[in-house]
């Protein structure tokens, strides 16, 4: 028997609430399938399960606010060590009632979850049983939107997919229980619903009901939008003066020609859609990895007293989210991916960062970061060291500037590259060589 | 495309890259990359679904001509 914890998403985490269980009890789960998803000041996130077997209890209710570390679910090895039975190969959903265990419904006991009179009307007309219902309104009460959902889970067993999948589905019209899932377990993606909707008309029969999670979304939004950026500025601020209070920082710069990169960047882009072209930042990006394994002095972490380098490079990249605030989530082993790749990640990454829906790993882990105040239009950026890791490179804006070489006087695309390092690790020397192969790299495009 | 058809597909596709820009906020003359804090993705989101919805690729040489609403407008309405 093992227990799913509430993980650290963080140097900065010390808490998590649960906003959603993406299993129930009876479910079984592979490492790696997601389990639960998990609000932190920061970010919302997907975090998956790092053991095999049945859950057998969840033992924190949606909602619910609980330090790092505590146990938030059961998982059972063997089907047989769990108190329920073993779940069927095939359950006909008609004959497993499995009514809600006691967990999810200890904190409100009996009383049914409050619910509007045209709700109930619905699940009466659509013959929904209300009572296993958790509503996901306001003070928990049900919603069309709960009942919709609950007939769809009823109807084809249960349909795995993400909050945003069924807020978008929602929103369209579209029903989760015809989709098929290519996300993780099966589980119904935002693009799968996407794509179910351009493929046939929008529901014709449902107007009324799509309208009102609509309307409750749009009101609740801007509270919780504000709630969420001051929570999130409050975590940058708590990280950040860690890491000036903590990390002697050194800092250098040097400005890169790009005029090879830049090239060899519009050849390419000129001979593809625009689907598939490529923005500086992905080069830089790239160009940042492969020196950070050249040069591993700044890629790793600091902790306990010591240096440990990181053989992998996971890179982080600070994303600026609209609404104020910044996550630097990571592309994992950004040093193996071609630029091409790389592109592709990148702006995943970002829209996920943005649309708050990163999953654990990528917030955990990055072994070192990069800032691309670029598009900002600042020059140069000298960031602060993430602790624990131990390096922070800066990108500013691509301009124009006068060149000098060979005697001659030009006018070439450069860029600022800088580099804040933790001089309990490394020295100005060997920054100044990471520095400097980010510029090699830079000349050669076309091998990055 | 008259120019009200490229307005309206600049304020949709505007909307689809960065919803939290208040239509009010946007006129002629808004720079994209610092009036409204589009950063390269998202212009190249911008510039992508106005390839799938108007149908018209912009090439990377003519992204210095659409930096501005204005010009976002007008190019669309010269070449859609």
């Amino acid at each position: 028997m093992g227990d799913f914890l509430m993980p650290s998403l963080g140097a900065d985490m010390d808490h998590g609430k649960v906003v959603e269980w993406l299993v129930k009890p009876g479910d079984y789960v592979r490492r790696g399938d997601l389990v639960a998803v998990v609000d932190t000041d920061k970010t919302t996130m997907d975090v998956e399960s790092f053991q095999e077997g049945v859950v057998a209890d969840l033992l924190v209710a949606i909602g619910q606010t609980v330090p790092v570390g505590t146990p938030l679910a059961r998982i059972a090895q063997t089907p047989a060590e769990t108190g329920h039975p073993a779940p069927e190969p095939t359950p006909s959903p008609e004959a497993s009632p499995t009514p809600e265990p006691a967990p999810p419904t200890k904190e409100a006991p009996t009383n049914e979850a409050p619910m509007a009179p045209p709700v109930r009307h619905l699940a009466h007309q659509l013959g929904v049983d209300t009572a296993g219902i958790r509503g996901s309104g306001k003070n928990g009460a049900v919603t069309r939107a709960d009942v919709e959902h609950a007939r769809a889970a009823r109807r084809g067993g249960r349909t795995r997919s993400s909050p945003r999948a069924r807020g978008l589905a929602a929103e369209l019209g579209v029903e989760l229980a015809g989709i098929s899932g290519t996300g993780p377990g099966g589980a119904v993606t935002e693009s799968d619903v996407r794509r179910s909707a351009g493929s046939r008309q929008p529901a014709p029969s449902t107007p009324t009901e799509v309208k009102a999670p609509r309307q409750e979304a749009a009101t609740a939004k801007p509270a919780a939008a504000g709630e969420r950026v001051a929570s999130l500025r409050r975590a940058v601020g708590t990280l950040m003066t860690r890491s000036k209070r903590t990390i002697p920082h050194y800092y250098l710069g040097t400005t890169v020609d790009l005029r090879a990169s830049l090239d060899w960047m519009q050849s390419v882009n000129a001979r593809r859609p625009v689907a598939d072209r490529l923005v500086p930042s992905a080069l830089l990006l790239k160009a940042a990895a492969l020196a950070a394994r050249d040069v591993p002095d700044v890629n790793g972490f600091y902790s306990a007293g010591a240096f440990r380098p990181s053989a992998a490079v996971h890179l982080g990249v600070a994303v600026a989210l609209r609404h104020g605030g910044l996550v630097a989530p990571a592309i994992h082993d950004a040093d193996t991916l071609t630029v091409d790749e790389l592109m592709k990640k990148l702006r995943d990454l970002v829209g996920r960062a943005r649309a708050g829906r990163l999953q654990r790993a990528e917030m955990a882990d990055p072994t070192i970061t990069v800032t691309n105040l670029g598009d900002l239009g600042v020059e140069s950026v000298y960031g602060v060291i993430y602790p624990p890791q131990v390096a922070l490179v800066g990108f500013g804006r691509v301009m124009e500037q006068p060149w000098a070489q060979d005697g001659l006087l030009g006018v070439r695309p450069a860029v600022v590259a800088t580099l804040s390092a933790d001089h309990r690790v490394s020295d100005g020397l060997r920054g100044g060589r990471y520095l400097a192969r980010i510029d090699e790299l830079l000349q050669q495009p076309e091998e990055l | 495309m008259t120019e009200l058809e490229a307005r309206k597909a600049v304020r949709a596709a505007i909307g689809k890259v960065a919803p939290d820009v208040d239509a009010e906020e946007i006129d002629d003359g808004s720079r994209l990359r610092q009036d409204l804090e589009l950063d390269s993705l998202d212009f190249l989101r911008l510039v992508e679904i106005i390839a799938h919805d108007c149908g018209l690729d912009i090439p990377e040489q003519d992204y210095p001509a659409v930096g501005t609403i204005k010009g976002l407008v007008g190019y669309l309405a010269a070449h859609g």
